[in-house]
């Protein structure tokens, strides 16, 4: 394998490991509150389409983002409605969440375009298109880091910069602010946060949104970056994989960039080669494709470190008579 | 004193879910300009206004039992099996397996040997994960989800490089022989004099479904292992008392469970499709939710909301073909449904249970 | 008014630091608080004193804002406050060590204080200053603690400085708290105290809500006492008596002696050697343990909640598993194996009335019939086939035990819910005894029980005894312990501290063995 090779799977890598980024960081602001969100695939799904749909009609790629995150929202605060105010199951509600949006997206998107459920192909303004950083032309005949930097650090789009930025941003807010510690503990033990004078429905209906926000950018970077408009069910279990990766992740940032990077890999691997072949071995491109959920399963039963989720997830805050 | 009485609870509260549900989906119906009454007219024409429809609607519902079963077995003990959908694909890799490698003589037998073949086959695709939650502590709702992709995978795998006969292009594997076909509903009610469709679906699985509901009923309220399941689902420590073992229940809820979805296979692969094809449980596994949801967790409400989705998808089938509305209306309907009995079950509940605290107060 | 004019902290000037008019609080049907008053002068200590489930916790998580009063109102310093959430109640200068700490298990102590009390947006500056603070509040309390040990690394004794650091740091002047001493030792009890001397000489309120007399009588000035959700005396302490509280608590004169025979022990029915058990975070709970009861004797176990007897019951009943050696009837039991479930011990005669009947004991959602065969649903008598539980058969057993057991309403098909404790209780001990077990293990049998199942209870005890039985009791009441045992072994810190007989022995006394203070050899 030539070093040009390596780059372009690492390109792709970057590529295909930023919605999973995004969504990750999205699950991980709602779980550290408490809220377990199995609903990350419909909220991408809904913020894709609705971003597609926008950008088409308005020319404006940017305009669609601004949509897919509405889109998102609306969802997050139905999910934020089932499991906070009204203590319902966190799972179903995220069950519930992901079918809506799977059977939205083609409803509305059949009813606007006509197209069996997609949205016309963007072009243009309505997509985002690849950013060229300072230097890189005039650098890409430097060996090793010209062609390093040329191919692999510029070149991609505004929100794949946005995603990678999400990373030192969310530990921050997360570990040296006000917000970040009540927020942390709410999933801990919201009844410390109660008793301390903080609003817990507040803290969480937060990081419920903040969660819709993540969700949207991903969504919209999946049909107005990666790829030039909605098709039915685009996220392809995307959402899930974030979850997983979250998991892999132990509900931390840098090991969120970490472990999304390294199931991009995997997906980048298995979409440039089909069987792999190790020296005779031969590894069957479902195994790249089951490889994210193998490792979360392994992840979760302990035997390589265990994952201990946040103490209060998935549990609606009452208070204990 | 309970807040309400059991009759509010075990009919009034799903069927006010029920509306909401319906009430919005007219309004997404008209929000697409569509005429819901109109739409609702040819569902129930397509579903049920002839054989052919019913014959599609009780398929569908017969997926739809086993799968809202497998569900609600685990509800009972408490947990939330979310990998129907992956017991489902397995137990339809065992149908196939039986039915394509042993010379069956009848279909009888058949029906017998893929029955069981399927039910083993998934309930070891969900003791897996029951094991990681009662040995390990991993949570089932997580591996179940993870396990529906890597069951995709293994399917995957298997129609493409070891089930797939030579020169097809598609992944699935050749058709069943004749002598593992089962009946359908027009060949079972034709002797008896009764004109049914011999186009439609339909067929002795659905018999095997409705045993299993009874099955079901049986199982959770009148044996010691029923028993000890709701007891378990209700209070751990309690069964930690009374000599339950946790990780023996939770096995057997789970392999009930998947055995259960696994079962869904006899109908859909053995007497639909007559061979295993990549996407044959269409999601009826997720649909499984809703069934359990709405039927309360009981086999009788099951079969009836089995019988409500199965209508639901020939209806949104009919839909599909006739008006502009997509298939995927049913999806949104499922989703509103799971909504409303599952997720926001309180928003329901807790205005109706302050009106009959404010009712009998005025009574007492 | 009856509040106390004397004061051994501030001299009476001001208006009271609280006073509450007419607080009602109800839980769905149940009334918890009804129509309460009070009034507490600032710089003294005042006590709430009741049994569980008076509503002294619902009383006081309202003035904390915790809950919302339906009815009343609350004055603070002479001006009406409202208080709507906690928020509220800290502004007003009001702090709560709750029963069980409302406490970040993995934050540090310093994270701890500061959340929800944050200088602004960011955390640095926030943290800086709690420092210093926390060094100040150390020296002027003596309230010493790591500020970076995270808590769930930390003793409770520990945990619960944090929660009263976390109340200063909030400037509160009146500090509320409930049932600080159920999971301290003796030691850290005494401390505590030590520490609420210092404050109330610093000027703060405080109110201490126990159960305890002893706790009552050595550091407050004035006493409430509530009895079903009602606030029957308020008194200063100077002028009362234990045996006064005591009866203003249960509402009659409290019968302290069972009537009872003489035990007649016969063989040995309980061995138990070197028994250990360690829980699942590696601790050691049971150090050693050896004791024997005889067929027809009641060995009735003391202690401070949270020494071990919990974990005796438990192995015993095959809940938990342990090492050493038990012996029934002179045959060993399993401690890990297969056979080391409840399902077996019952098999071997063993009966287990657990200490909590709504987390163990009962399904709660079960109904009575259900519940009246719980942990012997496997006895062949009451499966119909192979398959199939005779539920008809269960039904009608169930109809007669209640009513031989007077339980109320006498209705099998009601849900375990649906009971009051003491009717709740009532079942739970009819399906143990009606087994005719050799042994009987019973953890606090009268627990949030009324008075007439107490006495109902206690004389099916003994009369399991008068036919020759085994009993193990395990009770945090001293009078119940002394009235009901034959012999009384007191339990500290995993370990038996030493044998007495109740006839030769006083509350005293065992108070000193309970405090791991080894009295005089046994």
């Amino acid at each position: 394998m030539d070093y040009l090779t390596i780059l372009q799977i690492l390109d792709s890598t970057i590529r295909l490991a930023t919605p999973l980024l995004l969504a990750c960081l999205a699950g991980l602001f709602s779980e550290r509150a408490g809220i377990f969100d199995i609903g990350l695939e419909g909220k991408m799904l809904m913020a894709a389409f609705l971003s597609a749909a926008v950008a088409y009609v308005s020319g404006s790629a940017w305009l669609g983002l601004l949509a897919g995150i509405a889109a998102s929202m609306a969802l997050s605060i139905l999910h934020g409605l089932a499991s906070i105010t009204f203590r319902g199951n966190q799972l179903i509600s995220g069950v519930a969440i992901n079918f809506l949006a799977a059977g939205l997206t083609v409803l509305i998107a059949q009813d606007w375009f006509r197209q069996g459920g997609r949205t016309p192909s963007l072009a243009g303004n309505a997509r985002f298109e690849p950013i060229t950083l300072p230097f890189a032309e005039t650098l890409q005949s430097v060996p090793v880091l010209g062609p390093l930097y040329h191919d692999l650090i510029s070149g991609h789009t505004a929100l794949v910069y946005l995603a990678f930025a999400c990373v030192p941003a969310t530990w921050w807010v997360l570990y040296r602010t006000r917000f970040g510690l009540r927020l942390r503990a709410v999933g801990e033990n919201p009844a410390a946060v109660d008793t301390a004078g903080v609003s817990v429905v507040g803290l969480r209906y937060a990081a419920v949104v903040i969660c819709g926000i993540l969700c949207g950018i991903a969504g919209a970077y999946l049909a107005t970056a990666l790829q030039a408009g909605f098709v039915k069910d685009m996220t392809a279990g995307r959402g899930y994989i974030a979850l997983a990766a979250l998991i892999f992740a132990k509900w931390r940032p840098w090991y969120a960039l970490s472990a999304t990077l390294l199931f991009g890999l995997l997906q980048a691997v298995a979409l440039r080669y089909q069987n792999i072949d190790l020296g005779g071995v031969i590894i069957p491109v479902q195994v790249m494709d089951a490889l994210p959920y193998i490792l979360t399963v392994v992840i979760l039963a302990g035997f390589v470190g265990k994952a201990i989720p946040p103490r209060a997830g998935g549990e609606p805050y009452v208070k204990e008579r | 004193m309970d807040k309400m009485p059991k009759w509010a609870d075990v009919i009034l509260i799903p069927l006010i879910s029920l509306l909401l549900a319906a009430i919005i989906s007219a309004l997404v119906i008209l929000a697409i300009g569509e005429d819901p009454i109109a739409a609702v007219k040819l569902m129930v024409n397509g579903a049920l206004g002839s054989t052919y429809g019913w014959g599609y609607t009780l398929y569908y519902a017969t997926n739809f039992m086993f799968t809202g079963l497998a569900v609600a077995v685990a509800f009972h003990a408490s947990l939330f099996n979310i990998g129907g959908e992956g017991q489902a694909m397995l137990g339809g890799l065992g149908v196939a397996l039986i039915c394509l490698f042993v010379p069956w003589p009848h279909w009888s037998l058949a029906l017998l040997g893929a029955t069981a073949a399927a039910a083993v086959f998934g309930a070891a695709w969900a003791a897996i994960p029951a094991y990681l939650q009662a040995r390990r502590g991993s949570h089932i709702v997580i591996t179940t989800i993870m396990f529906n992709f890597i069951a995709a995978a293994v399917l995957n795998y298997v129609l493409v490089n070891v089930l797939r006969p030579t020169g097809q292009m598609d992944p699935a594997t050749g058709k069943f022989p004749t002598a593992t076909h089962l009946p359908t509903l027009h060949d079972i009610l034709s002797p008896l004099g009764i004109a049914f469709s011999k186009a439609a679906p339909a067929n002795v699985s659905l018999i095997v479904a409705v045993l299993a509901c009874v099955a079901v009923w049986l199982l959770i309220w009148r044996t010691r292992f029923g028993y000890e399941l709701r007891a378990y689902g209700f209070s751990e420590s309690g069964a930690r008392y009374a000599g339950i073992s946790p990780f023996r229940i939770t096995m057997l809820a789970m392999m009930i469970s998947g055995g259960l979805a696994g079962m869904m296979a006899i109908n859909n692969v053995m007497g639909e499709a007559e061979r295993l094809v990549m996407n044959a449980v269409e999601g009826a596994g997720f649909i499984g939710i809703a069934v359990a949801l709405m039927g309360r967790n009981h086999p009788f409400g099951v079969f009836l909301a089995a019988i409500l989705f199965g209508f639901l998808y020939q209806g949104g089938a009919e839909l599909a073909l006739w008006t502009s509305i997509p298939r995927e209306l049913i999806t949104v309907i499922q989703a509103l449904v799971i909504l409303f009995t599952g997720a926001l079950d309180n928003m329901v509940r807790m205005p109706l249970e302050k009106l009959f605290l404010a009712l009998r107060r005025k009574e007492g | 008014m009856s509040t106390a004019t004397h004061h051994k902290g501030q001299p009476d000037t001001a208006a009271p630091a609280i006073e509450l008019r007419g607080i009602s609080k109800a839980f769905g049907p149940v009334q918890a608080n009804k129509d309460i008053s009070i009034r507490v002068m600032p710089g003294t200590i005042h006590g709430i004193i009741g049994e569980n489930g008076a509503g002294k916790s619902t009383l006081m998580s309202i003035l904390y804002g915790f809950y919302k009063a339906d009815a009343g109102e609350i004055f603070i310093l002479g001006q009406k406050t409202a208080i709507p959430d906690s928020q509220a109640a800290i502004a007003a200068g009001i702090g709560m060590v709750f029963q069980h700490f409302k406490l970040v298990e993995n934050f540090t102590v310093l994270e701890n204080v500061i959340l929800g009390a944050e200088d602004g947006r960011l955390l640095r500056p926030s943290l800086a200053k709690a420092r210093k603070s926390l060094r100040n509040l150390a020296t002027e309390y003596g309230l010493d603690v790591d500020p970076d040990a995270v808590i769930q690394d930390i003793g409770v004794g520990m945990q619960q400085r944090v929660e009263i650091l976390k109340a200063l740091y909030r400037q509160a002047d009146i500090l509320i708290l409930d049932e600080p001493t159920g999971v301290l030792t003796p030691a850290e009890a005494d401390q505590l105290f030590r520490i609420l001397d210092r404050l109330r000489a610093e000027g703060k309120t405080i109110i201490l809500i126990t159960h305890k007399l002893r706790e009552i009588m050595e550091i407050t000035d004035t006493v409430s006492v509530m009895r079903r959700g009602e606030m029957t005396a308020t008194v200063k302490t100077a002028d009362t008596s234990p045996e006064a509280l005591a009866e203003l608590m249960v509402g009659r004169k409290v019968l302290l002696q069972v009537e009872k025979q003489p035990a007649r022990p016969g063989a040995t029915m309980l061995e138990v050697e070197n028994l250990h058990v360690t829980d699942e975070k590696g601790v050691e709970r049971l150090k050693g343990i050896s004791l024997e009861i005889k067929a027809g004797e009641i060995l009735g176990i003391a202690g401070v909640a949270g020494n071990g007897q919990s974990e005796l019951l438990e192995v015993l009943g095959g809940m938990i598993p342990g090492t050493g050696t038990i012996r029934v009837n002179g045959q060993d039991l399993d401690l890990t194996g297969k056979h080391s479930d409840g399902r077996s011990r019952r098999a071997r005669g063993i009966a287990h009335v657990p200490e909590d009947r709504q987390r163990e004991g009962l399904i709660m959602p079960y109904t009575a019939w259900e519940n009246s065969v719980f942990g012997y649903h496997n006895d062949p008598a009451y499966q119909k086939n192979m398959l199939l539980m005779n539920n008809a058969g269960i039904l009608k057993d169930a109809d007669d035990m209640m009513n031989r057991f007077d339980v109320r309403p006498p209705n099998p098909r009601l849900s375990a819910k649906n009971f009051s404790g003491g009717n709740q209780q009532k079942i739970v001990v009819a399906r143990e005894i009606e087994r005719n077990p050799d042994l009987l293990l019973v953890g606090q049998p009268t627990r949030g029980v009324d008075i007439g199942a107490i006495e109902f209870i206690h004389k099916q005890i003994i009369a399991l005894r008068d036919q020759g039985k085994a009993i193990l009791l395990v009770s945090v009441e001293l009078d119940e312990i002394l009235s009901l045992s034959d012999r009384i072994a007191v339990m500290f810190d995993g370990q038996i501290m030493g044998e007495r007989l109740p006839g030769q022995t006083n509350p005293q006394e065992l108070g000193l063995l309970m405090a791991g203070v080894a009295g005089k050899a046994a």
